[in-house]
C-alpha cells in the first residue's frame, strides 16, 4: 500500500505502544487484537524501530494481513488487517 | 478415447490416503511450542530468556521454561524464608542473590554498579523491568518448571519461590519430554 492509501484507511483500533520497548509493542498488539473485528484495520504506534520488522513477522504467524508502515517524526505507524 | 494422463478415481483415492497419512504424521510432530532451559542466573541472561519468551507468547506460541542451577536465584522471593535448613543450605541461601532484584551481570558487573546502570537505562528506554516481565509472563500463561534436583542441591524449598501461577517442581525428564514436542528449544 502507498503512504496515501495507508493514511486513508479506516482504523478500527489504534494501539499506542510508544511508551514501551521490545517486546512491549508486540505484547500490546496481541492484547489489542482481540477487540478488533475480522477484516478491520488496527494501527500500532511504536517508537521502537524493531517493531517495524517484528509486526510483519507477527502478522505472518498469526495470519493477519500486514498493510504497511508510515514513518512519523520519531515513531512509526504500523497498519494491519485482522483476518 | 479417454485421456491416459487423467488419474482414475482409484488413483485419486490412493493419493488422498497418502496425504491423510502425511498430515497425521505432521500433526503428531512438533508443536508450536518453545522450550528453554534457563541455567544462568545472570541478570542479562534471565532478561534474554524472558524477552524471547514474551515475544513467543505474544505470537501465541506455548512457552515452557525449565529453571535449573544458578537461575533458581532469580525465582526466590525476597520476602519469604524457609525454616529448618542445614548449615550448607543456609550458606548457599546467604551467598546467592535473593530474587530478581539482586541478580548480577555476566559482564561489567563492577560490584553492582553495572546492574544499576543497566536498570537505569532500561527505565529510560522504556524496557520492561524483569519484575514486570515476570508479571506479564504469568498473565500470558508461560509455564515455569523448577528443577527439583538443583533446588535440592542449593537447599531451596518450594515455599521460598515467588508466587507464580504456573510454577511447578519437576525433573530433567520433564524438560526432555516437553522439549521433544517443541518446535524450538533454547539453552540459556
Amino acid at each position: 500500500m502507498t503512504q496515501e492509501e495507508l493514511n486513508a484507511l479506516t482504523v478500527a483500533k489504534s494501539v499506542d505502544a510508544r511508551g514501551t520497548a521490545c517486546p512491549g509493542p508486540l505484547l500490546e498488539a496481541k492484547k489489542a487484537i482481540g477487540g478488533v473485528g475480522a477484516n478491520e484495520v488496527m494501527e500500532v504506534l511504536s517508537a521502537d524501530e524493531g517493531t517495524k520488522v517484528d509486526i510483519p513477522k507477527w502478522c505472518t504467524k498469526q495470519g493477519h494481513e500486514f498493510l504497511g508502515t508510515i514513518e512519523e517524526n520519531g515513531y512509526f505507524k504500523i497498519y494491519l488487517r485482522k483476518k | 478415447m479417454s485421456n491416459t494422463t487423467e488419474p482414475t478415481p482409484a488413483q485419486l483415492l490412493e493419493q488422498l490416503e497418502a496425504l491423510k497419512q502425511r498430515v497425521a504424521q505432521l500433526e503428531s510432530g512438533r508443536k508450536d511450542q518453545l522450550s528453554i532451559a534457563v541455567v544462568s542466573g545472570d541478570l542479562d541472561k534471565v532478561l534474554a530468556a524472558f524477552v524471547i519468551s514474551i515475544a513467543a507468547a505474544a505470537m501465541d506460541t506455548q512457552v515452557k521454561l525449565f529453571f535449573s542451577f544458578w537461575s533458581l536465584a532469580a525465582l526466590r522471593d525476597a520476602r519469604k524464608k524457609a525454616k529448618g535448613k542445614d548449615f550448607i543450605s543456609k550458606m548457599f541461601g546467604m551467598m546467592l542473590p535473593k530474587g530478581t532484584g539482586q541478580l548480577k551481570l555476566s559482564n561489567m558487573n563492577m560490584a553492582g554498579m553495572g546492574p544499576m546502570m543497566i536498570k537505569h537505562l532500561m527505565r529510560k528506554q522504556n524496557v520492561m523491568s524483569l519484575e514486570q516481565m515476570l508479571k506479564e509472563a504469568a498473565e500470558l500463561g508461560i509455564e515455569i518448571t523448577v528443577c527439583e534436583m538443583s533446588a535440592g542441591l542449593m537447599g531451596f524449598r518450594k515455599e521460598e519461590f515467588i508466587d507464580y501461577p504456573n510454577l511447578r517442581m519437576a525433573g530433567a525428564a520433564t524438560f526432555v519430554a516437553e522439549a521433544g514436542e517443541s518446535s524450538m528449544q533454547l539453552f540459556i
